[in-house]
């Protein structure tokens, strides 16, 4: 913020173009884990690209540590 | 800890290169005495890992008491029946024997078995003869049509097929799959194309070793009209892939999957033999007319061996046709079926390659660390058997190995490698 007050009026630095783009224009998603999410903004026309993800192991904490022993 | 991966690196790379390196040949076809001859009187193979008569779901209850009546054991499915309650029969998994059997597997002693060879290994592996669809033993079929037909495969098909073999070199299994994945097959449950191959191939031998032309006719007819006919024979070329496989020490790679109806097993093969087995699962699919979900066995069959080598559910996408039929969603779908099966696989298959995938290879030997830690189960496609013995097949569709089966293996390989 302290940058955009240097600049001459009216102009916003990079980042806050890219800030305004972002707020003004329409979502782009990647969803990353449950894919809810994606499918609940995919019904509703917004571009997302779902990323399947889960906890190793399922969450299973001593089998990430064995597997973590395991693999290269 | 850097040795125990490295262990495991050279152990799986160990793995990887017999899978690959196998060169299975059908040569013959043979009883099952003669193939096995550990295979003794009242003995029955089944698919799937160790179970007893108690234990034993519907159609392997109903196929066991057929079979026992086939083979003489017992004059009737009741007293066959009786008889298995008071441990007359001694059960056996088919994987204990280098055989492996669709669906509940039987078998037994009389039964003709196509025998695969891996040149490479030299290793042999065994399965019965598809009988065709409807309502037949694999499904737990087990009337007099179905004794019938068993006794046709026995004295008339069986005998015909080996002479044929025999005759000739043999039926290299490699190249011909190759083709049948470019020609839509995943062959478990599209085996249309490789069937079709395979008569081609077989034929000029028949013709030529079987001397009586009405017997001919009806050989020919019943190979042809059977697109499951090559199932059992990508079962044994299984079979005879993964059993070099086996006893690799610090090898995660998986060796078996199977299901004898109420449980899954895998082995693995820095394991050896030992079953980490876990409740099978339901599979979700299609059902044929009149059927639906509450006549649905659990799942059943030797034929995940299919999966272990890349086949079936992990090549979906070389047979989108497939993905319809058992209900596992659009071709686009089956595509995003066999790029999965690469999460959990450590090679793709050169030699057995996908178009519509740009010719990518098939994802080709499981890695029990990646499926525990990924969470993705394979992918399996499947016949779906009646619950009630006697019925037979009532639907086609996919069903997933149980992840805590992998989750066991994985403990007792960490044990066996001194790391928990």
């Amino acid at each position: 913020m302290s940058k955009t007050s240097e600049l001459p009026s009216g102009q916003l630095a990079p980042q806050s173009a890219d800030l305004a783009s972002l707020i003004q224009g329409s979502p782009r998603v990647v969803n990353v884990g449950l894919s809810g999410f994606a499918e609940t903004l995919a019904a509703q026309g917004v571009a997302v690209i779902q990323v399947e993800w889960s906890p190793p192991a399922r969450g299973d904490a001593d089998l990430a540590m064995l597997l973590s022993k395991l693999s290269d | 800890m850097s040795d125990v991966r490295q262990v495991l690196r050279e152990a799986n790379a160990e793995a990887v290169h017999r899978m690959l390196g196998a060169e299975p040949v059908l040569i013959d076809v043979v009883t099952a005495a003669d193939a096995i001859p550990d295979l003794g009187e009242g003995m029955i193979l089944h698919a799937g890992p160790p179970i007893s008569w108690e234990r034993m779901c519907g159609p392997m209850r109903g196929a066991v008491a057929g079979i026992a009546v086939f083979e003489g054991w017992a004059n009737d499915l009741e007293a066959a029946a009786a008889l298995a309650a008071r441990g007359a029969f001694q059960f056996c998994p088919n994987h204990d024997f280098s055989a492996v059997g669709p669906m509940t597997g039987m078998t037994t002693a009389s039964q003709p078995v196509m025998v695969v060879e891996n040149q490479a290994s030299g290793n042999r592996a065994f399965c019965t003869i598809n009988e065709g669809l409807g309502k037949v033993m694999r499904f737990g079929g087990n009337d007099t049509s179905v004794l019938t037909r068993l006794a046709w495969l026995r004295d008339v098909l069986g005998p015909a097929l080996g002479s044929a073999l025999r005759s000739s070199e043999g039926i290299e299994l490699k190249s011909l799959v190759a083709r049948g994945l470019t020609m839509g097959d995943e062959m478990h449950q599209r085996n249309v194309a490789c069937s079709s191959l395979l008569l081609r191939n077989l034929a000029a031998a028949l013709a030529s070793t079987c001397g009586d032309r009405a017997t001919l006719t009806t050989i020919l007819s019943f190979i042809a009209s059977n697109d499951q006919f090559f199932l059992n024979i990508a079962m044994a070329m299984g079979k005879a892939i993964t059993d070099p496989v086996r006893d690799i020490k610090g090898a995660s790679v998986v060796t078996a999957m199977s299901r004898n109806g109420t449980d899954f097993g895998i082995r693995v093969s820095g394991l050896g033999d030992e079953w980490f087995t876990a409740p099978v699962e339901m599979p979700e699919g299609l059902y044929f007319p009149g059927f639906s979900a509450v006549d649905a066995n659990p799942d059943m069959g030797d034929s995940t061996i299919v999966e272990t080598i890349g086949l079936g559910g992990f090549a979906m996408a070389a047979a989108p046709a497939v993905a319809g039929f058992v209900g596992a969603g659009a071709p686009s779908d089956a595509a995003h079926i066999t790029h999965t099966m690469r999460e959990i696989t450590l090679v793709e298959n050169p030699e057995w390659t996908i178009p519509a995938l740009d010719y990518q290879g098939v994802p080709t030997a499981i890695d029990i660390r990646r499926v525990v830690e990924t969470g993705i189960a394979p992918m399996i496609n499947t016949g779906i058997a009646h619950r009630e013995p006697g019925v037979g097949q009532v639907g086609a569709g996919v069903v997933r190995a149980p992840l805590a089966c992998f989750e066991s293996a994985l403990w007792a390989l960490g044990k066996r490698l001194g790391v928990s």
